[in-house]
């Protein structure tokens, strides 16, 4: 693994006016409040649109934690995604549990089924767990359809789910109040992958992907970490089945097809796979390209994805956000900094 | 006991195409170490251009050998033009790039031939006589078909120079290379024939399961269950697995979990054959030097 090479010297530090850090914090600043006030400024259909990025970001968001730091693949995150759905639709539909607390339990239940799903996932490696995993995103429609659980699931059709009819009392329509319920998970979940990530927690996660051996070495219990892991990223991409369900007010079956896994790795891999702001532009990507893209053709946005698949992994692996991390590098020092990628195993 | 019987022999047919699409998975894996997840999606367009040929009046055996060529041009030219660059990547890298290949094959297919169902027809008439109550004549043909291709990459790969040139590559590359086989071509050439096998599987499954773009996502999955069971370094454990996956699948759709949970089935062996036996069956087990 290559290190990150700082060059620069204090005095060159205080040629600059403004920080990294007070940059970065002024850009969130602005992106917050940007995300707070759209809904006022678009239309309703467009306001679910922004929920929809918002609730694909926390999956992507997910994929990466398990992807992109810790080098599990996974092909097959659509199924948490459906878990996540089908928990908040039934306790929906079965009891009489509000719908800001169907959520959390959904994270819950899918941080367990993903440390279990985790634990057979540790004897497999690469392009195995790849395999394990696309084998279960195949087969949960067919699971869900079963009909032993017609009672719960509602078979072929589905569960229908009641819209939200109130959030703190604020005097909002159904969008804009799921948009801001979603918002309010994004920022909690973001706010703790970014603690995750940059603690020790993270460290140990990046060391195994990096190294496995040599973070055993270290002391770290890969194997816990490992699956612990699997089981956080489930509870996310499961938050964001959650919300999804809310959002759209019906599950079934055939709403978790094995392309939506796909297109959750699509999202982080176009976004930048190793990182949390990756999400984000992957989740606008994802939302936004079949909509100018079904313009020419229905496969279009399939074709357009693939394209550019395959084009990032020549040119870019790091996907968006490594390209942007080389552009503010570049345009900070001169070209002289490396940008901060992170460096996968090759 | 009769129903039994049936159940049975339609699974060895059955088998019959998971056992070519898992020999088609083998053929790269041994070459490359890289498991094609665009397999299906490859069969899959081989199949259309089966259909488009019969379509515009090709007799089907014409067809047939039509297709077969295309594929192994095209399955050539993937290896070339795509897998190449990035065949020593790290493994999420490969992952990508098949998935990226995936997306564009289904998307093509639904693109050029329409999402509408197409119906191949069977080159297997009926009311042949070699059809019984225990099996369709179709099904009879496809355990022809399967068989008659296995005995010749076997006896391409056993009595060939050229087949002998491949094995050479993909068992050790180095050495091939010192006394003057083209590493790279081989490759290609693998993933050609992987292709060609994978086109008769789409084309014997076609009048199953019906022509549509997602029509081979479930016979990977068996095919993956295949390989592996036999397995994925071993050419004929993974003919052997696709013809015991097919007899599984049929019994247990018909006995135990019911024709709705097949899919379950194959996940199932999938994960517990990587967990208790990554090796498969027949395979070899590695072990890995640190």
């Amino acid at each position: 693994m290559k290190a990150i090479v700082n060059e620069s010297s204090p005095v060159e530090a205080v040629t600059h006016r403004l920080s990294p850090a007070i940059w970065r914090r002024l850009v969130i600043t602005a992106i917050m409040a940007a995300a707070c006030i759209l809904p006022f400024a678009i239309s309703g259909y467009h306001v679910s649109q922004f929920s929809q990025v918002l609730i694909y970001a926390i999956a992507m968001l997910g994929l990466n934690i398990l992807t992109g730091f810790n080098g599990q693949i996974s092909l097959g995150h659509g199924a948490f995604y459906a878990i996540g759905a089908y928990t908040t639709a039934i306790l929906l539909d079965k009891t009489g549990i509000p719908y800001w607390a169907t959520v959390p339990i959904a994270g819950a239940i899918c941080l367990s089924t993903g440390f279990l799903f985790g634990l057979p996932a540790l004897r497999l490696e690469g392009l195995y767990l790849a395999l394990a995993t696309l084998a279960l995103a195949v087969a949960t429609p067919q699971i869900l359809k079963f009909k032993g659980f017609d009672y719960w699931t509602g078979g072929v059709q589905g569960i229908q789910v009641d819209s939200p009819t109130a959030l703190f009392g604020l005097p909002l329509d159904t969008d804009r109040r799921i948009y801001y319920f979603c918002l309010i998970w994004t920022v909690a979940l973001v706010i703790i992958a970014s603690n995750l990530l940059r603690g020790r927690t993270g460290r140990a996660m990046i060391a195994i992907r990096d190294h496995p051996l040599a973070a055993a070495t270290m002391g770290i219990n890969t194997a816990l970490y490992k699956s612990l892991t699997f089981g956080v990223s489930a509870m996310y991409t499961g938050i964001a089945g959650a919300l999804g369900a809310i959002l759209s007010a019906y599950v079934s079956p055939d709403s978790f097809p094995v392309f939506l896994s796909i297109k959750f790795l699509v999202g982080s891999v176009v976004g930048g796979i190793a990182s949390i702001s990756g999400a984000f532009i992957g989740a606008l990507l994802i939302e936004f390209t079949p909509n100018f893209a079904e313009q020419i053709s229905k496969a279009a946005p399939d074709a357009i994805y693939g394209i550019i698949l395959i084009g990032l992994m020549y040119l870019m692996p790091t996907g968006a956000i490594g390209i942007l991390n080389l552009i503010t590098a570049r345009l900070r020092r001169g070209g002289s900094r490396q940008a901060p990628i992170l460096h996968r195993k090759t | 006991m009769q129903g039994f019987l049936h159940q049975l022999l339609s699974g060895v047919a059955n088998g019959g195409i998971y056992a070519s699409l898992a020999l088609a998975l083998v053929m790269i894996y041994q070459a490359t170490h890289h498991v094609n997840f665009a397999q299906g999606a490859m069969a899959m367009f081989s199949t259309y251009i089966a259909w488009a040929l019969s379509d515009a009046g090709v007799p089907y055996w014409a067809a047939f050998g039509l297709t077969l060529l295309f594929s192994f041009l095209a399955g050539v030219a993937i290896e070339r033009i795509i897998i190449r660059p990035v065949e020593r990547g790290p493994a999420l890298t490969i992952v990508i790039v098949f998935v990226g290949l995936l997306l564009i094959l289904n998307s093509l297919a639904g693109w050029i031939f329409s999402y509408t169902i197409k119906i191949l027809p069977s080159p297997f008439p009926s009311t042949a006589w070699y059809g019984s109550k225990y099996l369709s004549p179709h099904e009879v043909g496809m355990i022809v078909v399967t068989l008659a291709i296995l005995i010749l990459v076997f006896l391409f790969f056993r009595f060939t120079p050229l087949g002998l040139a491949m094995r050479a590559a993909a068992q050790n590359p180095v050495s091939s290379r010192l006394v003057g086989i083209r590493v790279g071509w081989m490759l290609a050439f693998g993933w050609g024939l992987a292709a060609a096998i994978g086109g008769v599987a789409g084309m014997m499954a076609a009048p199953i399961v019906y022509l549509d773009p997602d029509m081979m996502s479930g016979i990977l999955l068996y095919g993956f269950a295949a390989a592996l069971l036999g397995g994925i370094d071993n050419p004929w454990g993974a003919v052997l697995g696709g013809f015991f996956v097919g007899v599984l699948e049929n019994i247990a759709g018909a006995y135990v979990v019911g024709t709705e949970l097949k899919l379950t089935v194959a996940l199932v062996i999938i994960v517990s054959v990587l967990v208790f036996k990554p090796a498969g069956l027949f395979g070899r087990t590695l072990v890995a030097r640190v």
